[in-house]
């Protein structure tokens, strides 16, 4: 039965996704160096171009399309073939449907989204270095051969994580920790940028990462509740949960800033925000308004920790911290679902721990490492053929020159007219 | 002719600029810019990563005046400028060897005034 109210709000949940992605690049962008800041936005626009192609032509079908054993879709579903832009999908084998009262495109273009923000997340790790032609294939290549088998692994039909009962309710394993490890791999691979840690520049502009983490807080209402794909009060759920975790995470961070720092940071307050969305992402279909809490608490803790201690001690240079913020907010997320889901909020959901159900916490842990060991493989395997093909890098001088003047030809500020 | 640089407090520009102008002196050039003295800076933080010995933000004033004019232009600076704590900034003065005025293209006292 189609129902207009859940078309109309999936369509505004697609653009709430999308504008996240400059909400994204504004937030990196702001914490780059004036040299690279429209290197990010360049990143992150052609992530939106090359990645909503790659989804109509084949990424759809790969993730979401007829099932073949767990592990993949088929490209029956390639280039649109199947997915109606007026009826809703329908799956003969499992009978049942991904969302029985939206088209199917809508559907379709509301998980173009997330594959088109995913690998967007990945690039504050290699920031400030990659030669642009090397991210293009990267990006492509990484879209098509982890993002969208991990997408069929939870999400699609027959894919076999969901199968084993995986709670992703938003994407905190598909999009999060698929990305975090993606990018913890990328800062590995492509090495520390030149002079870092101690002669790097502070953020070239503080309020665009402010006005960034702001859209992103915005779009991500789209992002979980939109992910019920449906009007209801599930939906409210989930809505209200993300904004309480964003809430409580963000001022955690705050106070362990004040508590080990002195001061309450803004980019700590802003950090915190985004950690806190990041970690209720999976969950925010499956808990209440006080697990929300617990998670955002987890999440303005854990993510400071790892980024003021562990990457401090290991040295090594994920620059804007995607693995940091997306990586360990979502790994914490994706592990506090298995503690804090109840059947109370979705009947179609599971128990966690703290409801009598630690088998399901041991699923998430496994769903997680699985990911972790897949993404993190197959990111290292992609950029070290990439490397020894092309190069991933620029070369010195063009790395202290900047990327925007040599990757692009342009500069981001004039200082004169 | 002398050329007088100013360093000096941000927040202290208007005054110098009004003490200035009260003795007739017009010509400035002011750029803002980064320094440190003995007052030293503020460290930053940024997600728990000290950037230890930052700079401070100044202001420089550039003013070319007649010697006549070199004790007025102290004078205005030294009042607008002092609050008396550190980091009120420094007066430099050099000679300056000629001034040309583009337009009309006189040269020396009459180009400055």
């Amino acid at each position: 039965m189609m129902d207009k109210a859940d078309t109309a709000w999936v369509l505004i949940s697609v653009a709430l996704v999308l504008l996240m992605i400059p909400g994204l690049a504004f937030f990196y962008g702001g914490l780059v160096r004036r040299k690279n800041v429209l290197s990010i936005l360049m990143q992150c626009f052609m992530i939106m171009c090359l990645l909503s192609l790659q989804w109509v032509l084949f990424g759809y079908s790969l993730a979401f399309g007829p099932d073949i054993k767990g592990i993949i879709g088929d490209l029956n579903w390639a280039g649109l073939r199947n997915v109606s832009f007026n009826l809703p999908h329908w799956d003969p084998a499992t009978n049942s449907s991904y969302a029985s009262t939206i088209p199917h495109q809508a559907f379709m273009v509301f998980q173009m989204m997330f594959a088109v923000i995913t690998p967007a997340l990945i690039i504050g790790s290699f920031a400030e270095r990659m030669k642009f032609s090397a991210f293009c294939l990267f990006i492509l290549l990484w879209a098509t051969l982890v993002y969208d088998p991990v997408a069929h692994w939870v999400w699609g039909k027959g894919g076999f994580l969901g199968q084993m009962g995986a709670l992703d309710f938003a994407g905190g394993t598909v999009v999060h920790v698929n990305a975090g490890i993606a990018g913890l791999v990328g800062a590995l691979v492509l090495g520390k940028r030149i002079g870092y840690p101690d002669n790097i520049s502070p953020p070239h502009n503080l309020p665009f990462a402010v006005l960034g983490a702001g859209l992103l807080w915005i779009g991500w209402f789209g992002f979980n509740a939109g992910s019920t794909l449906a009007v209801g009060g599930l939906a409210v759920n989930a809505f209200v949960v993300t904004h309480i975790a964003a809430s409580t995470a963000g001022l955690t961070w705050a106070v362990m800033d004040l508590i080990f720092n002195g001061r309450p940071t803004v980019l700590g307050i802003i950090s915190g925000a985004v950690a806190g969305l990041v970690a209720i992402t999976p969950a925010a279909g499956f808990v209440n308004v006080m697990g929300a809490m617990g998670i955002g608490l987890g999440a303005g803790i854990l993510p400071w920790i790892f980024i003021s201690l562990v990457k401090t001690k290991f040295n090594y240079d994920d620059s804007l911290d995607a693995f940091g913020v997306h990586g360990v907010g979502g790994l914490w997320g994706a592990l506090a679902t298995g503690l804090w889901a109840t059947k109370t909020i979705n009947a179609a959901g599971a128990d966690g721990l703290f409801y009598g159900n630690p088998g399901q916490f041991l699923i998430q842990l496994k769903t997680v490492a699985i990911v972790l060991v897949y993404s993190g493989g197959v990111s290292y395997g992609l950029l070290k053929i990439l490397d020894a093909a092309m190069g991933l890098r620029v070369n010195d001088h063009e790395e202290r020159v900047g990327l925007d003047l040599t990757q692009h030809r342009e500069a981001g500020y004039t200082i004169l007219d | 002719m002398k050329y007088i640089v100013a360093i000096i407090q941000p927040d202290r520009v208007d005054e110098v600029l009004r003490q200035l102008t009260e003795k007739e002196i017009h010509l400035v050039t002011v750029s803002t810019v980064l320094g440190r003295g003995r007052q030293k800076g503020i460290a930053e933080v940024y997600r728990s990563h000290k950037e230890a010995g930052s700079l401070l933000k100044k202001v420089k004033l550039e003013i070319a005046v007649n010697d006549t004019f070199v004790k007025p232009a102290i004078d205005a600076i030294l009042t607008g400028a002092r609050t008396g704590s550190v980091g009120d900034g420094k007066i430099f003065i050099t000679d300056l060897h000629d001034c040309i005025r583009i337009r009309t293209g006189e040269t020396g006292n009459e180009a400055i005034g």
